[in-house]
């Protein structure tokens, strides 16, 4: 029997016909409302847009996801890495990978506040309730506000939460990879003289590449949207501003629904070419196959 | 001749089941626990007396985004407890709400709410309660242990302030954390000192955002509250216990022994905090309120305060009849007696509150000369709830005032309609 040339199209239908209705039209949607005013109901050209990129409060919020983007990155893909390569010669693997993948099974909101009363302050002379200032009072330190040390300090304290939620996940792809490099190779490179270092990093790197790429692109499309560590955190304030959260308060606290939409389309805007990479080299891949 | 008596029988019991319908009227409410309890038991006598069932939709605190959508949406509910009068305001700008002038328990409630309710003349908001913002909260045991007097001046206030630093002593609790809100009990200070410095009428002209936010009258009320709440000998913990201990955790500074604080401003819903973290207390006795004192004699002592607000949105007969009933002394001594609210309604009898303190912050709010909205309630969400609270979360974050000011103003400038 023939296929007759419009068959495809019939079991694509379905699909196409959901991504339009609840992710083409919203976008579009979104993009139309971003030049409206705050209850969509005058045109105001740019104004929105304007109001992005010259609001303080909004460039610090643009700054915040670039060292955002940058350190979260770094770390959670390195530290993935070395514990991936590291890991594999523990005898105790398994126990040890599960302990440092168990922050993914805790929600962001969940993992927030347990790292809020790690950062707890009291008042120096009352008994601490965080375990950061327990320590550093035990050694004689002074109790410090981490969450509130600007602009730094309390940044890092963030991205630290997120750090140790994420990490686990990017070990787990990234030592799945690993084993699957043929141990041959290692020990060729052995043999041949070169150090434990120069296998790293002429072997195991470059065969492991692809996937690091990947885990890498994955990293910064999701922590470019990052809000709930932000929102439970400390909403912002202090400098700690980002994107995500200065979207939900223009939307949900302030009413600005055009506002709103036009720091949405800007976010999209940042994601969109991290997509292409990732699927560019997805493509590229299935074509080597 | 069959089918017909049939169709005849269905429209007796549609009919019969519209009537059922029309008995019933749909309240949204933002309260949740205790006090969504407080509330049923408020409407109860309401049901049982018209026989009209009340549904509580219990939207929680999700209802000043929730409220605005189903009112785009045609589709709000008859009644509504609104968020503040900022949104009220809204609403009537939209015309989704109606008109209460003729409720017959308005006569028992006084002008300054009917007026903090009204729009162009018109009631559309009904409070049903109030606290009272304008109150220092004090252990009087560990004031007479240690010869410390309640102060009537703002200078006497500074002076006991003082004296207890010399006796090695902190004399306040300040608690500005409060998650996504973190800040709003910093703006009720200022908004205190704003009406005992600049006057109501300034007052009301900077919530109106008439004069802008780097008007000399309103630095001034961040500079007297920066005295306090800078200085690191002042505030238990300083500046950074100050930002990260959370308002509802600030009372327990003032019941430790030897006390970590000596005095804490807050509003009358405080007290629950005060006795959920210790229950043994006794108001009055180990712990009891004065009035946050004046500062220029010209002004007096004014009280700020806010309130629960209901509005109408389906002006049925039966919506009317429980917007009249929440108004009366009937609903408010239920509603204020199980929560130690203070009423609004004048008829309300003084021994329903639960306790003395209560008992005298609603004398002190029903003798009030000049009575003012909390401020950041009525400016837009991106000032009120927005900026002022991180304004006030900078400034004591130290950073320099004049830029915090100017940072509201921008603000300000780009969320007041023109």
């Amino acid at each position: 029997m023939r296929t007759k040339r419009w068959t495809p199209w019939v079991y694509v239908a379905p699909a196409l016909a959901l991504l339009t209705l609840f992710l083409v039209y919203p976008s579009i949607d979104t993009i139309r409302i971003s030049f409206y005013d705050r209850s969509v109901s005058s045109f105001v050209g740019f104004q929105n847009y304007i109001y992005s990129f010259t609001n303080p409060t909004m460039l610090t919020a643009f700054r915040n996801n670039a060292i955002w983007v940058l350190l979260f990155t770094v770390f959670t893909v390195c530290l993935g890495l070395l514990l991936a390569v590291l890991l594999d010669r523990v005898r105790y693997e398994r126990i040890v990978k599960s302990v440092i993948f168990i922050p993914m099974a805790i929600s962001m909101v969940g993992a927030s506040t347990i790292w809020k009363f790690v950062y707890a302050f009291r008042p120096a002379g009352a008994q601490q309730i965080g375990l950061l200032n327990g320590i550093v009072v035990a050694l004689g330190g002074q109790p410090v506000g981490w969450l509130i040390e600007r602009p730094w300090v309390n940044n890092f304290c963030l991205i630290a939460v997120g750090v140790w939620l994420w990490t686990g996940f990017c070990m787990v792809l990234l030592s799945a990879a690993y084993k699957n490099i043929p141990r041959q190779l290692m020990e060729a490179a052995r043999i041949d003289g070169a150090n434990e270092w120069q296998v790293f990093r002429k072997v195991i790197l470059p065969l492991l590449w692809p996937t690091v790429a990947v885990v890498m692109t994955t990293m910064v499309v999701f922590v470019l949207k990052i809000f709930d560590i932000v929102y439970v955190m400390t909403n912002g304030n202090y400098s700690t501003e980002v994107i995500a959260n200065r979207m939900y308060k223009e939307q949900f606290s302030f009413s600005n629904y055009g506002r709103a939409a036009a720091i949405a389309v800007i976010l999209l805007m940042l994601i969109v070419p991290m997509m292409v990479i990732n699927i560019r080299r997805f493509r590229r891949q299935e074509a080597i196959r | 001749m069959r089918k017909g008596r049939w169709c005849l029988a269905l429209a007796a019991v549609l009919l019969l089941s519209l009537g059922a319908v029309a008995q019933q009227v749909t309240i949204a409410v933002v309260w949740s626990g205790n006090e969504l309890d407080a509330f049923k038991a408020t409407i109860a006598p309401f049901e049982q007396q018209t026989g009209i069932t009340v549904n509580i939709d219990a939207v929680g605190r999700d209802l000043p985004t929730v409220l605005p959508v189903r009112v785009a949406a045609g589709n709000p509910p008859d009644l509504a407890a609104l968020p503040n009068p900022g949104q009220m305001k809204e609403f009537v700008a939209q015309g989704a709400l109606a008109q209460l002038d003729d409720l017959s328990n308005l006569a028992d409630t006084p002008k300054a709410f009917v007026d903090l309710g009204s729009v162009d003349g018109h009631v559309y908001g009904l409070f049903i309660g109030a606290d009272l913002k304008s109150l220092v909260w004090y252990n009087p045991k560990a004031f007479a242990a240690k010869g410390y007097a309640v102060p009537t001046s703002w200078a006497g206030l500074v002076a006991l302030s003082q004296q207890m630093i010399a006796n090695g002593d902190t004399p306040w609790s300040i608690g500005l954390e409060s998650g996504a809100a973190s800040g709003w009990p910093g703006t009720d200070w200022i908004e205190d000192i704003m009406l005992r410095t600049a006057g109501p009428d300034l007052y009301d002209k900077w919530v109106a955002h008439e004069i802008p936010w780097t008007h000399p009258a309103v630095k001034t009320a961040f500079q007297y509250f920066g005295q306090i709440a800078l200085n690191n000998n002042m505030v238990y913990g300083g500046t950074t216990g100050e930002l990260t201990t959370n308002f509802g955790d600030a009372p327990n500074a003032l019941f430790t022994v030897p006390p970590d604080a000596y005095m804490l401003k807050q509003a009358t819903f405080i007290q629950s905090f005060i006795l959920t973290a210790n229950p043994d207390l006794v108001p009055v006795e180990d712990y009891n309120i004065f009035l946050f004192p004046p500062i220029s004699p010209v002004w007096g002592t004014p009280l700020l305060g806010s309130g629960d607000l209901v509005g109408v949105f389906n002006p049925t007969p039966e919506a009317m009849a429980l917007a009249d009933y929440l108004a009366s002394a009937q609903a408010q001594e239920i509603w204020c007696g199980t929560l130690g609210k203070l009423a609004v309604n004048t008829q309300v009898d003084p021994s329903i509150y639960p306790d003395p303190i209560t008992a005298s912050a609603a004398s002190m709010l029903a003798t009030a000369e000049i009575f003012r909205f909390d401020g950041s309630d009525l400016m837009p969400a991106a000032v009120g709830s927005g900026t002022f609270w991180s304004g006030v979360l900078d400034y004591i974050n130290g950073i320099p005032l004049d830029t915090v000011l100017e940072s509201i103003e921008a603000s300000a400038v780009d969320a007041y309609p023109q």
